[in-house]
């Protein structure tokens, strides 16, 4: 069944850079559109009845025996329970391996003085502390339309995307969820293009 | 496997302990010690997490470890990155080069393949999950503090599609880690078998943790030189040194 985006209960474009948190009750169907493609979108989700239970990449990937997420991954809370299922995904794959990029890892990874840039924990932080959360609730990520192969010898890192402008992510609640998201705003790396773009959020009720 | 390289001189060590199979274990380990965690049977596998012990919101960091370093598994001469871009641990020697980044922690889940379990009841088995829980929360900390952890003594695989499997490739008699601590660093240890390891029995080998007055790092220390994200990551890292010495 196709979803009509005039049936959406909330359409809105993220700005580049930009954080955003909402609260996805069971049933309803997230969609995230990559508007300009190889837009990375920096991604955590809570129980949001509970918000100790959250994301666990090392949960949902062991899960499903990969560490790619895509059309029918469950994302797995540290609890063991599923917290959403992908429903759709155009673009193939996306990366739940290399974290968000902060301040202080860009200063390693970059150079010193590229801890003055924006980076997705600084969007994290912004958007939990509505919730009365915090840097401790800051565990594992999942990067949408983000490429991060990995090779047998372990060798990971973040290359070229795959996402076309107009890739689209479905996300279906399982529980009432909080997702929070950062508009990756990192220039450092190919994960945006060298180009952060905005992205499209769209929810319908089930 | 032992060489005199790696004997310690006996007056340097301050502590030594056997950690049994299934155990979880923790301990400060100060700024400038090594901790040597040594599989004398043998291992299939420890789960690992750090924490900054001055202040533990400030986490070992599993994705910025490999990402920072490209590359998911850790050998000697690699080092554990906090999320705050400094170090906490060097890894400064190795025998094994078999630790991953990716596979996470055993929970009561995926001990359900134990298979003499119902009989003898899942309390037998202890899973790094519940471990760390209970360690944590004597001191204070607790389950939000739980980050993905570091799996020590164990190989996994991934496909260029991303399968994630078991490698039957582990930790054999004698082999050991040192882990030396770049600031005053909360180490949290449990040691049950790696969550992929397939046997349906468990087989949790007792390890030991010593603890030694590790010596001051030359200039051209490998840890600290191997790469110009080494060289940063220690300038962060001593920048923050100087400011809690006391």
């Amino acid at each position: 069944m196709e979803l009509d985006p005039q049936q959406a209960v909330y359409d809105r474009v993220l700005a580049a850079r930009k954080p955003w948190a909402k609260v996805i009750h069971k049933g309803q169907i997230l969609r995230i559109v990559d508007l300009g493609g190889n837009q990375a979108v920096d991604f955590l989700v809570y129980n949001a009845d509970d918000t100790s239970e959250r994301y666990s990449a090392p949960d949902t990937i062991r899960a499903q025996g990969n560490i790619f997420i895509t059309t029918g991954t469950q994302l797995y809370s540290n609890d063991g329970n599923v917290l959403m299922t992908v429903l759709k995904d155009t673009c193939g794959r996306h990366d739940t391996s290399g974290g968000a990029c902060s301040c202080e890892s860009n200063s390693v990874r970059f150079g010193l003085d590229k801890k003055w840039q924006h980076a997705c924990v600084e969007n994290f932080l912004y958007a939990l502390k509505d919730y009365g959360m915090g840097k401790r609730d800051m565990t594992s990520n999942i990067n949408f339309f983000m490429n991060v192969p990995v090779s047998a010898d372990g060798t990971l890192e973040i290359v070229d995307g795959i996402s076309d402008p107009g890739s689209i992510v479905d996300l279906r609640a399982e529980m009432n969820a909080l997702v929070v998201i950062s508009n990756c705003p990192q220039m450092n790396n190919p994960c945006n293009g060298y180009n952060p773009t905005p992205i499209q959020l769209l929810v319908w009720d089930e | 496997m032992s060489t005199t390289q790696h004997s310690i001189d006996p007056t340097l060590v301050t502590w030594d302990e056997v950690i049994p199979g299934g155990a979880y274990w923790s301990r400060l380990i100060k700024r400038g010690t090594t901790l040597r965690i040594v599989a004398p049977e043998g291992s299939r596998g420890v789960a690992c997490l750090c924490y900054n012990a001055d202040n533990p919101i400030e986490r070992y960091n599993a994705a910025d470890t490999a990402k920072i370093q490209f590359n998911a598994f850790l050998q000697k001469g690699m080092l554990l990155y906090s999320d705050m871009g400094r170090v906490l641990f060097s890894i400064t020697e190795d025998t094994c080069g078999l630790h991953d980044t990716l596979g996470g922690c055993s929970t009561v889940t995926t001990n359900e393949k134990y298979i003499d379990r119902v009989e003898k009841g899942d309390g037998d088995y202890k899973n790094s999950r519940d471990n760390f829980l209970l360690a944590l929360t004597k001191r204070n900390l607790g389950k939000q503090d739980i980050m993905p952890n570091l799996n020590l003594f164990t190989r996994i695989t991934v496909a260029p599609e991303g399968g994630l499997t078991w490698a039957e490739q582990t930790a054999q008699p004698g082999d050991f880690i040192d882990l030396r601590a770049e600031m005053n660093a909360l180490v949290v240890l449990s040691n049950c078998p790696h969550p992929l390891d397939p046997r349906s029995t468990y087989d949790s080998k007792p390890i030991r943790a010593i603890v030694w007055n590790s010596p001051t790092p030359a200039t051209d220390d490998l840890c600290r030189t191997r790469t110009p994200e080494a060289v940063r990551g220690f300038q962060n890292t001593d920048a923050y040194g100087l400011q809690v010495a006391d």
